[in-house]
């Protein structure tokens, strides 16, 4: 049963697609809340080498260890999102300069690579690490089992989050405010929303979630550190927001079409179909430009519900 | 509209305000301000642009804090520490430019930053909108609460403003110029919503300074004058005559067109033939316009802001491509889209935006005045320009259009609006134009000027250029035009006669119906 093609490729789509959930989940609260955050990439670097530092450093069961690296993913990619904050918010510096320094800042030639060098990180596999899991002992179901209910914690949970945001961002107060934060300030303000620090809390937990993404690299998908590890996926989740138009459900579906292109490569190539690696690993960036380019056009933005207020710096009218 | 308010309410006061002043660097803003807002009134700030309203209402909202004076609510003294806490007291400010989310529904957009009373963490829309619906039928303002706001007219929008303040339990409605985005039906409805209001014993403070609504709307009127409270009156008996006095300081005497129009026989000097451009954002803008402006003849432009007559005005001045029609200017077809190609043909621009696109305001008067004449002589002569011509030019034209300035080299942007507004005037008729087209010629400016820019728009018509008034404000198109067009979403619905003109009917079209069709929107 296992070794169908159509169950493979579709069990690896969920499998490599997980990084890109957590990753856009956390950009589409960002966006949502009015600010773009290109460093997705550097954030998800800087979680990688957090929970790999964490998971070669500390021994004990994986039971302890692997939910102490999680967190240490969390807090390190925050402290990259929080970078971002202080300066696009506070500082009203342009929101596409700043993102895009923090990749450089915490990408393969920075702080992440800096860190992984300084902890001698990546000369083996960690010890702890996630593994398959059968959930609830589905996994032997036909088709769907091997597809859905044999994979890590870490996709579990991305489900569970998937959920909870969407209901979050639509069906609570808290929700409304973040999405009138981003729509229109002026108007939140007016009625008394504090937009500042609405904005803050949603990139740093954008971050966060990168973190998490960073960590399905190097605590499951190879698992190891290795400098540049996450290979651009940062940016794929970027365009995942736009290809959901900012919802998270529709994401989802997106982010196992990309995760289903990023793992043709391995699938596969392990089944000798001849096909040019080239080809194969560059189709997921290929798709993404294809996306950027179709939604850059700031017309479209508006048409497929981009956050009116994206990418604006927010100031209270003192007259 | 005359009812009187709730009996036995007459004495209690909602808000009132005992000698209130605030000052800014180098400017009193407000200087003792005395007046009270009864329970149960609509009583109205009249005043002209910058006379301290703005400045007073953001006092009573708790934007600013003033510097000296009382404010009591309900006879209590208060002072409002923020914006959250006036809201809080109960009252509720509606502004000109509504703080709304197009994309959120209605009722989205009433709850925002409000605590719900019931259910911790999810939304409860289902009570909201019943409570909406509610209040919409409470205060006669039927508005659907699934609607978004992007789909709603704004006159609809403006109720939802409304809904918003009466979700919140205001007891004390502010609402700053509202009937200014309205049509004449619409605006008629927000009266009877504010009528009701006072009726069920709110107040409403509504902020003007058009003197004819506010009579006819308000219980009472405050006037204020330089930031001080002048006068409060009773709202009947008071003439127009008599509030505009009090507003200004002075006797003033309007202007009205006495059906002068055309001469018999007069050339036509401005023919737009199924004029088609873009808006903005790349959607159709004007659709299939034809217009016909004859020598000496007044053609206004009604219609809500944002119904294509930007974009009309535009490309008559060559800063807006169009997609297809013609333009032809005294028999000559314009061809090219720049915005000297016009100027030559015989057209005069007037923008709205006078200091951003129709001066330059760092420049001097002087050199503002000559800024579409300077290439050629007798301004310059080769390559360079004559300082004494252009002395002598701008002193005559000062003269001649009246402008008051310190001197011909005063930066344009330290001129009050109706001095600015005659320096630009100035310079376009003094290249001896064909057609005059203004957008907006006396917006914001005081009641003094607007008439001294009404005589000259007169003048221009009487020798002999044709005019194209485009303007929202409906009274100044019927005083001044010979016909009156309406624009509504690009089209031209109509073109009348001034003196067959009846400002129902213009009412009606300038919301889209057509009285011949028979079609209400």
């Amino acid at each position: 049963m296992n070794d169908n093609l159509f169950i493979v490729v579709f069990a690896a789509a969920i499998y490599y697609g997980t990084p890109l959930v957590y990753a856009a989940l956390g950009e589409i609260l960002a966006e949502r809340s009015g600010v773009i955050n290109l460093g997705v990439e550097g954030m998800m670097l800087l979680g990688a080498v957090g929970a790999c530092w964490v998971a070669t450093s500390i021994d004990g069961p994986a039971g302890l260890v692997l939910p102490i690296a999680v967190i240490a993913a969390m807090l390190f990619a925050a402290g990259g999102a929080l970078i971002h904050a202080f300066l696009t918010i506070t500082l009203r510096v342009n929101q596409i300069i700043s993102g895009l320094a923090l990749t450089i800042f915490a990408g393969v030639a920075g702080v992440s690579s800096y860190l992984a060098g300084l902890w001698d990180l990546g000369q083996s596999p960690v010890a702890n690490q996630f593994g398959r899991m059968d959930l609830f002992g589905w996994g032997d179901l036909p088709v769907l089992g091997p597809i859905l209910f044999n994979q890590t914690l870490l996709t579990y949970i991305s489900w569970l989050l998937v959920v909870l945001t969407s209901i979050y961002i639509f069906r609570t107060r808290w929700g409304l405010q973040l999405r009138a934060v981003g729509e229109s300030p002026q108007t939140a303000d007016s009625v008394g929303v504090a937009v500042q620090r609405s904005r803050y809390l949603h990139v740093l937990a954008g971050g966060a979630f990168a973190g998490i993404a960073g960590a399905c690299f190097s605590l499951s998908i190879l698992p190891t550190w290795q400098n540049g590890m996450t290979l651009g996926q940062g940016w794929i989740a970027l365009a995942l927001v736009i290809f959901g138009f900012w919802r998270p459900d529709l994401m989802l579906v997106g982010a196992y079409l990309f995760g289903g292109l990023s793992s043709l490569r391995y699938t596969l190539q392990a089944r000798g179909v001849e096909i040019p690696q080239l080809f194969l690993d560059s189709l997921p960036y290929v798709m993404t430009i294809v996306v950027l380019v179709v939604v850059s056009n700031s017309a479209a933005r508006r048409q497929l519900g981009a956050p009116a207020a994206l990418g604006k710096p927010y100031e209270r009218e003192e007259r | 509209m005359s009812e009187t308010s709730v009996a036995g309410a007459v004495t209690a006061n909602a808000v009132t305000a005992l000698g209130v002043t605030k000052r800014f660097p180098g400017v009193v803003a407000n200087e003792d301000v005395t007046f009270e807002v009864r329970v149960g009134e609509v009583h109205a700030l009249l005043g002209e642009n910058g006379a301290g309203k703005t400045t007073l209402s953001n006092i009573l909202t708790g934007l600013y804090r003033p510097d000296e004076g009382h404010l009591l609510l309900a006879d209590r003294e208060t002072i409002f520490e923020s914006p959250k806490a006036a809201i809080d007291a109960g009252i509720g400010m509606v502004h000109q430019h509504f703080r709304l989310i197009p994309t959120f529904t209605v009722t989205e957009n009433i709850i925002l930053g409000t605590q719900p009373p019931s259910r911790r963490f999810l939304l409860d829309t289902k009570s909201a909108e019943d409570r909406i619906v509610e209040l919409a039928e409470q205060f006669a303002m039927p508005v659907d609460p699934r609607a978004r706001v992007w789909q709603l007219s704004v006159g609809e929008q403006q109720r939802v403003e409304i809904l918003k303040v009466l979700y919140r339990d205001a007891q004390v409605l502010i609402m700053d110029e509202p009937t200014a985005v309205l049509t004449p039906p619409e605006a008629e409805s927000l009266v009877t919503t504010l009528r009701s209001m006072a009726r069920q014993g709110r107040s409403v403070i509504f902020i003007s300074h058009k003197l004819g609504e506010v009579a006819s709307i308000a219980d009472r009127i405050t006037v204020l004058r330089d930031g001080r409270s002048v006068a409060t009156v009773e709202a009947q008996g008071s003439s127009r005559e008599s509030l505009a006095e009090l507003m200004v300081g002075r006797e003033v005497t309007s202007v009205i067109r006495q059906g002068v129009g055309a001469l018999p026989g007069a050339a036509t000097v401005l023919t737009v033939d199924s004029l088609s451009a873009l808006g903005d954002r790349g959607r159709p803008a004007l659709t299939d316009v034809s217009l016909q402006v004859k020598a000496g003849e007044i053609l206004g432009i009604a219609g809500v802001a944002g119904n294509g007559q930007r974009e009309l005005v535009e490309v008559l001045a060559g800063l807006r491509p169009r997609t297809s029609g013609s333009i032809d200017i005294d028999g000559e077809a314009m061809e090219r889209t720049d915005a000297r190609h016009p100027i030559r043909m015989g057209v005069a621009y007037v923008p709205q935006d006078r200091l951003g696109t129709g001066l330059a305001p760092d420049l001097s008067i002087a050199e503002n005045l000559i800024l579409k004449r300077y290439r050629r002589p007798p301004i310059s002569r080769a390559p360079f320009l004559r300082p004494s011509v252009i002395a002598s030019e701008a002193d005559r034209l000062m003269t001649q259009f009246d402008v008051r300035a310190p001197s011909a080299e005063t930066p344009t942007r330290r001129l009050s609006g109706g001095n600015v507004q005659k320096v630009l005037l100035a310079r376009e008729m003094s290249g001896a134009p064909k057609v005059l087209v203004v957008s907006s010629p006396t917006q914001g400016l005081d009641v003094g000027a607007v008439a001294t820019v009404h005589q000259l728009l007169l003048d221009a018509a009487a020798k002999g250029v044709g005019v194209l008034l485009v303007s929202e404000d409906l009274d100044e198109v019927m005083a001044l035009s010979d016909r009156i067009a309406v624009m509504y979403e690009g089209k031209v619905l109509a073109c009348m006669e001034a003196a067959e003109a009846d400002i129902s009917r213009i009412g009606m079209l300038m919301g889209g119906a057509d009285l011949d069709e028979g079609q209400g929107s």
